[in-house]
């Protein structure tokens, strides 16, 4: 789960993580009584949305005239913003965040992950910060510097002492880097973060660290620990098709193709996607109906992929293994009874009992194809909707 | 000959009493697998269709001498239900629980440290030798014995892939599910130095997908050591990045992980990577011809 930047830096503020002092405003009257509570030389605002490249996209505006802040903010408030993570219909804005400015003297970057190798927590962080860390890999691994931190003891001071060091610290900023990382650390642990990042790090002119940006994900898996962290949700920022579908606990992704899949298990449901692009479309949807794939579910499958206008086909690719496919049969059956399916549907189901199941399907009088292999199912629903 | 379990292989099962631990308990003992007692806090003392079930793994260890221990305790706990399973002394671990805390297993990863000790998974389907010994939530009768050794990061694709390779009368000596969270135990390359050193494991199937490195990891070592053909496939082309597809460790993050760079590492180690995932049987038969 993502956060608004906003959140994260409160977030960032109750582990004593210094941030500038800013608030989330979601109207151009809060925008501008809250600039009069900051009483700042520079004012920032800045789009709240959750995708990176905010500021290329002229998501972030400064000024130092604290009545321009209300003009700034009624300028981005509901204004769709288009930048590279976003894709090409980009995101509308619903939210600011209204800060200070910080008098810059240098950024870096931090963030804190777990490196899948070990499975330890790593800090990754370098001195060319405000640019996409990844261009910084890509163009100069040696700026990227790595910590790794044992879980069994976690922090330690030595641990931000050997970063700060090699990022070339002053003395009188090693301390304070030291304890920031620290307190990183535990936010991560406690809170159940997967990635929290900080591009940039800025030292200011009058020597302090300050969080200039804040972006935190959290394991989903975690969620259900932290009741604080799960109101941080966001749903203006989902897909309305992904919400629903999370609501009847279902595994969702919207894409952007034509053929709607539905499919038991995670890495069948992407190879499924994959086939359906060798056979020469492009799946609208990624979804995983898990083990089951009850009436019940299929027909909520049925419901979001039936919600999607670009679905113009549906491809269900079950393998049924413990679940006798004759089960899944008449899953699909009763559901496609009940939920009107307006596009060409192609049905391959594989495994225990599945010669049945594929003749209960041929004999139910309803408008679907019956395929074999995935291969060939794929094949026909992309023949079907480009007849 | 087969890596890791076989007919004489003994299997406690930690949540044996609740509604998945049950269920798969039985269609493992059923299947042939020597379940030998289950672990339940609570439920010490009673038995499950015969079985014994203990409070603790200490007592289980103690009265079944069990080799293998296979988790379906809840996500909230599992990764605790593996520490102790550890502590006690268990040789492998076999963890089918899909939902752990990321920090859960951080912790549990580390606690293994320096034990004798390997896990699998979690979030898998656990490990099955055909005809010997099934231990996870895979169908039995879609495998049969044989050669090929299959290791993978999903459970429905492998099988799907197993199926495929039973239709042509391929069978298998061991396929292994490593799971499908960013955190594990046992990685591709554990395996692959298992399948090689086993006599008879002929031909390799390995199935991967967007997300880590560990893909690219298993091509420096297939290349340095491994004499085996070996038949990939790579799930997630069409994936977009920054999209976690359903498996928590299959996201495309900071431009790494993505299947192009998996196929054309493990392409560049000589693995024989299938784009079609409905023609893996088909590349295996190929390659064990020749």
């Amino acid at each position: 789960m993502n956060i608004h930047e906003f959140q994260a830096k409160q977030l960032f503020a109750q582990f004593n993580i210094p941030v500038p002092r800013g608030k989330g405003v979601a109207s151009v009257e809060e925008a501008q009584a809250w600039a009069g509570e900051l009483q700042s030389p520079v004012y920032v605002v800045k789009a709240q949305i959750h995708a990176g490249g905010r500021g290329k996209a002229g998501g972030v505006k400064l000024t130092k005239d604290r009545a321009q802040v209300g003009t700034l903010a009624r300028e981005l408030l509901g204004k769709v913003l288009v930048t590279h993570q976003t894709g090409p219909e980009g995101r509308k804005v619903q939210r600011l965040l209204v800060e200070e400015g910080a008098d810059i003297a240098s950024e870096l970057y931090v963030s804190l992950l777990v490196d899948r190798f070990s499975g330890w927590p790593v800090f990754v962080a370098s001195r060319a910060g405000g640019m996409e860390i990844e261009e910084v890999a890509a163009h100069s691994p040696e700026k990227i510097l790595k910590t790794l931190i044992d879980p069994a003891a976690g922090y330690q001071a030595f641990h931000g002492r050997a970063l700060g060091y090699q990022l070339g610290f002053e003395k009188e900023l090693l301390g304070p880097f030291v304890q920031m990382m620290g307190n990183l650390y535990r936010l991560f642990m406690e809170k159940g973060a997967a990635v929290v990042e900080i591009n940039p790090l800025v030292i200011t002119r009058d020597k302090k660290l300050i969080a200039l940006d804040a972006k935190v994900t959290f394991d989903d898996n975690s969620i259900y620990r932290n009741d604080d962290i799960k109101a941080l949700r966001d749903l203006d920022e989902e897909d309305p098709l992904e919400v629903l579908a999370s609501q009847y606990g279902l595994n969702y992704v919207k894409l952007d193709g034509e053929i709607g899949c539905m499919v038991n298990g995670a890495g069948l449901a992407m190879a499924t996607m994959d086939t359906i692009k060798l056979a020469g479309s492009f799946p609208a949807n990624f979804l995983d109906v898990g083990g089951g794939a009850s009436k019940e579910t299929v027909k909520q499958a049925f419901t979001i992929l039936m919600s999607d206008r670009n679905v113009k086909g549906v491809f269900i690719n079950i393998f049924g293994g413990i679940v006798r496919c004759e089960r899944i049969a008449d899953g699909v059956m009763d559901a496609a009874k009940e939920v009107s399916i307006r596009v060409p549907l192609v049905v391959r189901l594989e495994g225990t009992n599945a010669v049945e199941a594929r003749q209960m399907l041929a004999d139910s009088g309803l408008n679907l194809v019956v395929a074999r292999t995935m291969w060939e199912g794929a094949q026909k629903i992309v023949s079907l909707i480009h007849a | 000959m087969s890596i890791l379990v076989n007919k004489n292989t003994k299997v406690i099962v930690q949540g044996i009493t609740g509604k998945e631990g049950s269920f798969h308990a039985a269609a493992c003992r059923e299947y042939g697998t020597k379940i030998v007692g289950g672990v339940t806090p609570g439920k010490g003392g009673t038995t499950f269709e015969g079985t014994p079930v203990f409070n603790t793994v200490y007592e289980a260890v103690e009265a079944t001498r069990p080799d293998v221990s296979m988790i379906f305790v809840p996500p909230a706990a599992a990764g605790d239900a593996v520490m102790e399973a550890a502590d006690a002394g268990i040789g492998l671990i076999i963890c089918i629980t899909e939902g752990i805390p990321l920090a859960d297993m951080i912790r549990a990863k580390r606690f293994l440290v320096g034990k004798d000790v390997r896990l699998i998974g979690p979030n898998c389907p656990g490990i099955i030798t055909p005809g010997e010994c099934k231990i996870g939530i895979m169908p039995g009768f879609i495998h049969k014995k044989g050669s090929v050794g299959v290791v993978s990061r999903s459970g429905t694709l492998t099988y799907e892939a197993v199926w495929q390779l039973t239709g042509l009368g391929l069978g298998q000596s061991t396929c292994v599910g490593i799971g499908g969270d960013p955190v594990n135990g046992t990685n591709f390359t554990d395996v692959l130095e298992l399948f090689q050193k086993d006599r008879n494991t002929e031909a390799i199937v390995m199935i991967g997908e967007i997300g880590g490195d560990a893909e690219e990891r298993a091509a420096d070592y297939i290349k340095a050591s491994v004499t085996k053909p070996v038949v990939g496939f790579i799930a997630g082309v069409t994936a977009p990045p920054g999209r976690r597809m359903g498996h928590a460790g299959a996201i495309i993050s900071g431009g790494k992980g993505t299947a192009a760079q998996k196929i054309a590492t493990l392409e560049a180690a000589g693995v024989k990577i299938v784009q079609n995932p409905a023609v893996i049987g088909e590349a295996v038969k190929n390659l064990m011809k020749n």
